[in-house]
């Protein structure tokens, strides 16, 4: 039997840690040069020389106050799940406020690993910096990685297993001085005697209630001994602010930040020579957040990425299509020549090869957006991004921050949805929740791509462009108005921290194009394959019903629910059915109407141009877009909230669908 | 004394004071921005948000918090 131990990986966000992890484990968790990447804790285990190390990444926090869910997150793993080893991962090109948190970690009397990340950084810049004191200083083992080339990770692992072993305690204490230690001895004695929290270390205790931690308050409230110990902390913070003329949580702040301060000059080496790289960002940043250029840089960008996905991606859409097209016409033509029943063939041709294809064909489409995508976030565009529109958020009632989640939900709406958990207000983050499924995800593509190409070919992009801005309008004006019904509190200020830009690492991108692609690829190949199978199954019964006609189990049922949008133009049972399966996941919406008219020769797109018209083509995008986010989103909604909201999101955008979809079709009329 | 919001583009100040919700503050502090540290101003454009850094660290603030910042 190994021995099995618990490790954490704790540090700022953006200091590297879900690399390490990936590192330590080979796992690929996503990598992105912004805060906030990691909003949940991944697990992951790897073997070594005897030990089985079970380690967890956490989402980045600068302290162990915590103020948004995924700080929090981080924050209960590290106080109430005891791991064995807390590696504290650093920025060494920031080492001052990086080494807060692990002093903050050393306070709460975890078996700490300091990691100097990104040594690479300050290495090329000729800075050194001496381990051996900083480890002498806060007695704990120091080491150096760049984990970006995977170089110091086998240091990294014999320190772990090192330390696991320890017996004595860690000696390190910061000297607050002479009247804030006073408390402290006060404070200790009372509370060890009286043996509130005990799980806790007694320092690191009286440390959070004097400066009055809302989380440690909340744990007090309701101990019996609760009215005492508020007492005595607050005639402590009393005398103490009396003395400092200020508050003392800015008192005990400070204090850590001057040790640190100390601590950085006696083990650094020419610290202040990092100008040369945040020359550059800040260059970058007078350019990309100005305030006439910033905007329009933005939406430059944006439609680059649109053009790259739709103008370079049909061609080679186009030929997947021509040949699962090829292919219908060839397998229908063997089936025919091996005289199989004809249901086989239908089953291949009708429902595997229509349904499925057509869906597949959207794959280069998806490779380039997450290209782009993974590019912006690589960058360290992504922060600005958010601090350029925070006006602009601001003016629809949500927070600059939110605009990550939304940028998220171009690729998919899920992460978008978990991503709201950076937001440090709850009313902020359902807010940013419910108008995250407006955002035109990657599933939506499929649907814009063959419904432009086929009725908007001259237009392509610009009718699609035009969707994925209906999005982003109606989200304000939905946020807008749920905001002055629900949530009449302004919105909390920003604060982010903005990375360095960084040069995205091609390795990494192409790492998370592919993972994404591959994600499609399962998708068509599970979800996708077995709602199109079923489709095809109601649509060959009752037996000896024609394929696909009126009268087959699908037929009827779309037949019911077709008049329910003969006002928005599209009243065919076939589009019914596909919006209703739809729900499933948004491709199957493409998947359906492939199977039902089948692929041969001619292609899905002149098969709709039938049953379409322009105008009814584009009241059914606007629909597929708005109308219910897909299941998987639904069940994320619920998970980051709870059923109220998640009803509200699933019925306002029903009906929001249905009347966007039908005010199109109908003032459309007028003109047409 | 005077707001964030009213400093230039380029202008080394010196926090004197931070005003507002308990959360951001703290926030704040933990960041390491506390009365008596030095930033400098990297970008203000008057309104909208701004960019101040402190050693190698850049940060963004919207307007509402950078109204509740005092400097000198
Ligand atoms: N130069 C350099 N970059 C690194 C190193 N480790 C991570 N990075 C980059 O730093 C950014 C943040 O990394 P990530 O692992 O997502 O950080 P996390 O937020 O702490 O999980 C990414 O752009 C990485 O490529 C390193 O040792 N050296
Ligand atoms: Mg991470």
């Amino acid at each position: 039997m190994k021995k099995k131990i618990k490790v954490a990986l704790a540090g700022n966000p953006n200091s590297g840690k879900t690399t390490i992890f990936n590192n330590l484990t080979g796992s690929r968790q996503h990598v992105g040069n912004w805060p906030g990447v990691t909003v949940e804790k991944k697990e992951g285990t790897f073997a070594y020389e005897g030990l089985n190390i079970k380690v967890v990444d956490l989402p980045g926090i600068y302290s162990l106050a915590s103020h948004s869910l995924d700080e929090k997150i981080a924050r209960d793993f590290l106080l109430e799940e005891k791991p064995d080893v807390v590696v504290a991962i650093i920025d060494s090109s920031n080492l001052e406020r990086n080494l807060y948190l692990a002093v903050q970690l050393l306070e709460l009397g975890v078996n700490l690993v300091l990691d100097l990340n990104m040594i690479d950084i300050i290495e090329n810049k000729g800075m050194r910096i001496d381990i051996e004191e900083l480890s002498r200083v806060m007695d704990v083992p120091v080491i150096k990685t760049a984990a970006n080339k995977g170089k110091g990770i086998d240091n990294l692992k014999s320190a772990v297993k090192d330390i696991s072993v320890r017996e004595e305690k860690n000696t390190f204490e910061i000297d607050y001085g002479n009247d804030l230690e006073n408390e402290i001895r006060n404070l200790s004695r009372f509370l060890g005697e009286k043996k509130i929290l005990s799980r806790y270390s007694l320092r690191w205790l009286v440390l959070k209630l004097l400066e009055q931690d809302e989380n440690i308050l909340a744990k007090i409230k309701g101990l019996p001994e609760e009215k005492e110990v508020e007492e005595k902390v607050f005639e402590s913070i009393a005398k103490l602010e009396k003395h400092f003329g200020y508050d003392v949580e800015t008192a005990i702040v400070e204090r850590r930040y001057a040790f640190l301060r100390g601590l950085v000059k006696e083990c650094c080496h020419k610290i202040m020579g990092i100008r040369e790289r945040e020359e550059i960002t800040d260059r970058i940043d007078q350019i990309v957040t100005n305030k006439f250029l910033g905007i329009p840089i933005f939406l430059g960008l944006m439609w680059f990425t649109f053009q790259l996905v739709f103008t370079f991606g049909a061609p080679l859409a186009d030929l997947i299509d021509s040949f699962f097209g090829w292919l219908g016409g060839i397998v229908s033509l063997g089936m025919n020549v091996l005289a199989a029943p004809a249901w086989i063939s239908s089953l291949l041709v009708d429902g595997i090869i229509g349904g499925v294809g057509s869906v597949l064909i959207f794959l280069p489409n998806i490779l380039l957006l997450f290209l782009m995508i993974s590019i912006l976030e690589g960058s360290g565009y992504m922060a600005r991004a958010a601090f350029i529109m925070d006006r602009v958020m601001h003016a629809m009632g949500l927070h600059g921050k939110s605009f990550i989640p939304m940028m998220l939900g171009f690729g998919c709406n899920i992460p978008g949805i978990m991503a709201a958990r950076t937001l440090e207000s709850e009313k902020d983050r359902i807010l940013t929740i419910l108008v995250n499924p407006l955002m035109s995800c990657s599933a939506r593509l499929p649907i814009y791509t063959l419904f432009a190409g086929a009725f908007f070919a001259e237009h392509q992009g610009l009718v699609v462009f035009s969707l994925y801005f209906m999005g982003i309008v109606l989200a304000i004006v939905v946020a807008r108005i749920f905001k002055s019904i629900f949530f009449k509190k302004e919105v909390a200020p920003l604060i982010m921290e903005l990375p360095p830009y960084r040069l995205p690492q091609v390795k990494s991108v192409l790492i998370h194009m592919w993972e994404k692609g591959s994600l499609f690829l399962k998708k068509a190949g599970t979800i996708i394959f077995v709602g199109v199978m079923f489709v095809w199954l109601l649509a060959s019964l009752p037996p000896g019903v024609e394929y696909a006609a009126k009268e087959s189990l699908i037929g009827k049922l779309g037949s019911l629910l077709a008049p329910l949008f003969s006002l928005a133009g599209f009243g065919t049972w076939q589009a019914a059915v596909s919006l209703l399966f739809g729900i499933v996941a948004k491709e199957i919406v493409v998947g359906t109407l492939g199977t039902l008219y089948g692929v041969e020769e001619v292609g899905l797109k002149s098969v709709i141009m039938q049953h379409f018209t322009p105008l009814s083509a584009y009241a059914f995008m606007a629909m597929s877009l708005i109308y219910v986010p897909c299941i998987a989103a639904i069940a994320t909604i619920k998970k980051e909230t709870n059923w109220k909201w998640t009803v509200l999101a699933v019925g306002y955008s029903l009906i929001l669908g249905w009347v966007v979809a039908v005010l199109i079709y109908q003032i459309g009329i007028l003109f047409i | 004394m005077k707001a964030l919001n009213k400093t230039l583009t380029g202008e080394k100040v010196e926090i004197v004071e931070i005003r507002g919700g308990r959360g951001l503050v703290t926030k704040l502090l933990n960041m390491g921005f506390y009365p008596g540290v030095i930033v400098e101003v990297i970008s203000n454009c008057g309104y909208g948000p701004l960019i101040i850094a402190k050693d190698g660290m850049r940060l963004g603030l919207g307007f509402g918090m950078a109204q509740k910042i005092f400097v000198k």
